[in-house]
């Protein structure tokens, strides 16, 4: 089947990129999309449970041609180990919200019933404002947000998409990191 | 073994087959300098005038072996001055590991006295970089350092080791040389593709980069041009893997290659790119490059496929390996009647005018090669003359044409010239070409070449004004001269004379010929200033974003 130009355009993305855990990673790899002019909508960087290596969640809205690109292009750096699109039926994606809302008396019943419906936490409340936490996939924190127009949002912030694919093992973690692969040949002038 | 990391330094280089390194001492190499003097005789150090020089040096030497090139510099304005060579090697993908020294670990980070965050301002301009902050790691670093400057599509890699780490001991044993990485494995059914369309095409052009070259893929490339009578066409890059008047060898492609190799392209019904990226000098416009025809990207870089212009079919692999793969499959052919009218379009093609009495660029270039020869090794600075250089050399050795190609640096030539030079011995002959204007820029090499006596032969296209620069003002900016006549009184003659070289000074073919006689028999360098015409011009051109039918002729 093929997905017509504007959907595949526009097409949220979401990409695992495992790299070697060592300082200056992080920017190593901003650089380059800063560099390369890639457009990123979120970035994520967690501890995974080999101390050896970090996992780096990215997500962008792009066509095939620049996720190509950014694929290929980060894949070059000596830190990356594995580079992959997930599969979004096949994934879980998931994002944590903490949001700081002015409510008084007067709304703090409303405000509750959201929460509730929504299954967000309150974890502060305070006379003249409130704070919410949501963890759930980006589509249902937008969802959430979207409930809040009518109000004074005072302070906002989203972790970004964090991501695995369902299943057991995923082909792409049991792939041989690509210096196993490639053949040795000695150095030009040792022969 | 207990060693010091200055030891570890020079064990290291010379384990991994290092003999000639360049760079410039301070503060934070003491150590390391200080056990160079004491290892000098397994590792020779070539001392330039400035770092920016020593890292050209060491970009010239691997462009004209194959080896790896290595520089160090101290910290700070040592390391800062490294920055435009390194990302000169990073744009023509040349194996290049820099080595830097750095402020004690204590003091990183406080904007100590020479101090420079060289890991963040280099990390753009290379494949990869490291800081060494434990002397645990520095051997470590630096093998992998070699092994990554040569692995895949080669490029340079700094190592920043701060002062304390060179003082530092610890265990040390000596290790074979690292063994490069390189993709032998490629995609067969896209092989047999590959061959399938060169065997139907009517009309079709091979189209090659520096990755040939780096590939030493010279020979599997002729065996297919002639086994199927195909066209080539190359890069800045890749002059020299075929040699000046093969018959199937068009010539330079691009903003400054002929009408004949640009029509050609444009009417081919197949292109076969091979280690070659389409930048924007060549697909002066990626829409329209090669309309009519189906594209084969072949490159060791994924990274490359389809970046710049739209490709048909790509394999990822060693050109080398590649081509013989393809070899055996492709028939043998004999496209008359494209080659013939190709040989039509040359006939029509820009010829530029000799003269007896004035010096002409073309003719100088002739005779330049009449008396270096074909074994002699060429160097350019950038502009004008250096498009010149490409288009007129008799091109005959695959690493016989230095020059920056990507990054376009003016001041490149001298400082590649002693790095040739120092790396072939001086039985081979090397010859700069460069400008009045690019020359200015690192002339200060004058003293290295005179230190080390090396008889580089430099021959000044002296325009008095900036030539590439004039030029484009002149066609596109109504000749409106903004600061590219800058009025020098320089005179080269005293100059090279102040340096301890010689100058000739030279005005007509004849004094050249005479002046170019007389150099060749000298033993240390001499600077020849050749006074041309202010308005002599790279031609053809055709201007950025264009394509064929923009051609400017004359």
């Amino acid at each position: 089947m093929t997905v017509p130009m504007e959907e595949n355009a526009n097409k949220r993305r979401v990409i695992s990129l495992l790299v070697d855990n060592q300082g200056g990673v992080l920017a190593r790899v901003s650089s380059l999309f800063c560099r390369r002019g890639f457009n990123i909508d979120s970035l994520t960087v967690s501890a995974t449970n080999d101390p050896a290596i970090s996992r780096i969640t990215v997500t962008l809205h792009g066509d095939e041609n620049a996720l190509q690109q950014l694929i290929l292009q980060t894949d070059r750096l000596e830190v990356t180990r594995q580079i992959f699109e997930l599969n979004q039926d096949a994934s879980l994606q998931r994002e944590l919200l903490l949001l700081k809302v002015a409510s008084d008396a007067g709304n703090r019943a409303q405000l509750r019933e959201v929460a509730s419906i929504y299954k967000a936490k309150i974890i502060d409340l305070s006379p003249d404002s409130m704070v919410f936490e949501l963890t759930g996939k980006p589509e249902k924190i937008d969802a959430f947000l979207l409930m809040f127009q009518g109000y004074t949002i005072l302070e906002m912030c989203r972790t970004g998409v964090t991501a695995m694919e369902r299943g057991g093992m995923h082909p792409h973690m049991q792939k041989p990191p690509q210096d196993v692969r490639a053949a040795q040949f000695p150095l030009p002038g040792n022969h | 073994m207990k060693l010091t990391g200055s030891q570890i330094f020079v064990e290291v280089l010379a384990e991994q087959g290092v003999d000639t390194i360049f760079g410039y001492p301070g503060g934070s190499v003491l150590n390391l300098y200080d056990e160079l003097y004491k290892n000098s005789n397994r590792i020779r150090h070539i001392l330039t005038a400035h770092e920016q020089g020593a890292s050209h040096a060491a970009d010239g030497y691997a462009r004209a072996t194959g080896r790896t090139g290595v520089v160090l510099a101290t910290s700070g304005p040592g390391a800062t001055n490294l920055v435009t060579g390194i990302a000169t090697a990073y744009m023509d993908s040349v194996p290049l590991v820099a080595f830097t020294g750095n402020v004690a670990t204590t003091l990183l980070g406080k904007d100590s006295f020479q101090e420079a965050y060289i890991e963040g301002i280099t990390m753009p301009i290379t494949k990869h970089n490291f800081t060494v902050r434990r002397v645990e790691d520095l051997a470590e670093v630096m093998r992998s350092a070699f092994r990554i400057a040569q692995s895949g599509r080669k490029g340079p890699v700094l190592v920043d080791i701060p002062k304390d780490v060179t003082a530092a001991q610890c265990e040390f044993t000596t290790r074979e040389p690292e063994l490069i990485r390189t993709v032998t494995t490629y995609d067969a059914e896209k092989v047999r593709e590959a061959a399938a369309l060169i065997n139907k095409a009517e009309r079709p052009i091979v189209y090659f980069g520096g990755g040939v070259r780096s590939a030493a893929g010279c020979q599997p490339l002729r065996e297919l041009l002639n086994k199927a009578s195909i066209p080539a066409t190359y890069t800045l890059m890749a002059a020299g893997v075929l040699n000046y008047g093969e018959p199937l060898n068009l010539g330079l492609l691009g903003m400054h290659g002929c009408y004949a190799t640009n029509k050609a392209v444009d009417e081919a019904d197949l292109v076969i790119a091979l280690g070659t990226r389409f930048s924007d000098r060549v697909a002066l416009n990626p829409e329209k490059f090669a309309k009519r025809a189906k594209v084969i990207q072949i490159d060791i870089d994924p990274s490359e496929m389809g970046k710049n212009v739209a490709v048909d079919l790509s394999i990822t692999g060693d050109a080398t390996y590649i081509l013989q793969a393809i070899l055996p499959l492709v028939q043998p052919a004999n496209h008359d009647a494209w080659l013939a009218q190709i040989h039509r379009w040359q006939q029509n093609d820009y010829h530029p005018a000799d003269s007896e009495t004035e010096l002409k660029p073309h003719q100088m270039i002739d005779e330049i090669c009449r008396q270096a020869g074909p074994e002699a090794v060429y160097v350019t600075d950038v502009g004008q003359h250096q498009m010149w250089a490409a288009q007129y050399l008799h091109h005959t050795k695959s690493r016989g044409f230095l020059t920056s190609g990507g990054l376009g640096t003016m001041g490149f030539g001298y400082g590649a010239a002693i790095g040739a030079q120092v790396a072939l011995g001086n039985k081979t002959r090397v010859v700069m070409l460069t400008g009045d204007g690019s020359f200015h820029m690192n002339l200060n090499e004058g003293c290295t070449a005179v230190s080390y006596e090396l008889p580089i032969i430099t021959v000044i296209f002296n325009n008095q004004v900036l030539g590439m620069v004039r030029q484009w003002q002149s066609t596109f900016y109504g000749k409106r001269y903004a600061s590219t006549d800058p009025c020098r009184k320089t005179d080269f003659c005293k100059l090279a004379e102040g340096f301890g070289a010689k100058g000739y000074r030279c005005e007509t073919p004849a004094q050249f010929q005479a002046a170019l006689a007389d150099a060749m028999a000298q033993k240390g360098p001499c600077w020849i200033d050749c006074k041309i015409g202010k308005d002599e011009k790279v031609l053809p051109m055709i201007p950025s974003g264009g394509d064929i039918a923009d051609i400017i002729m004359n």
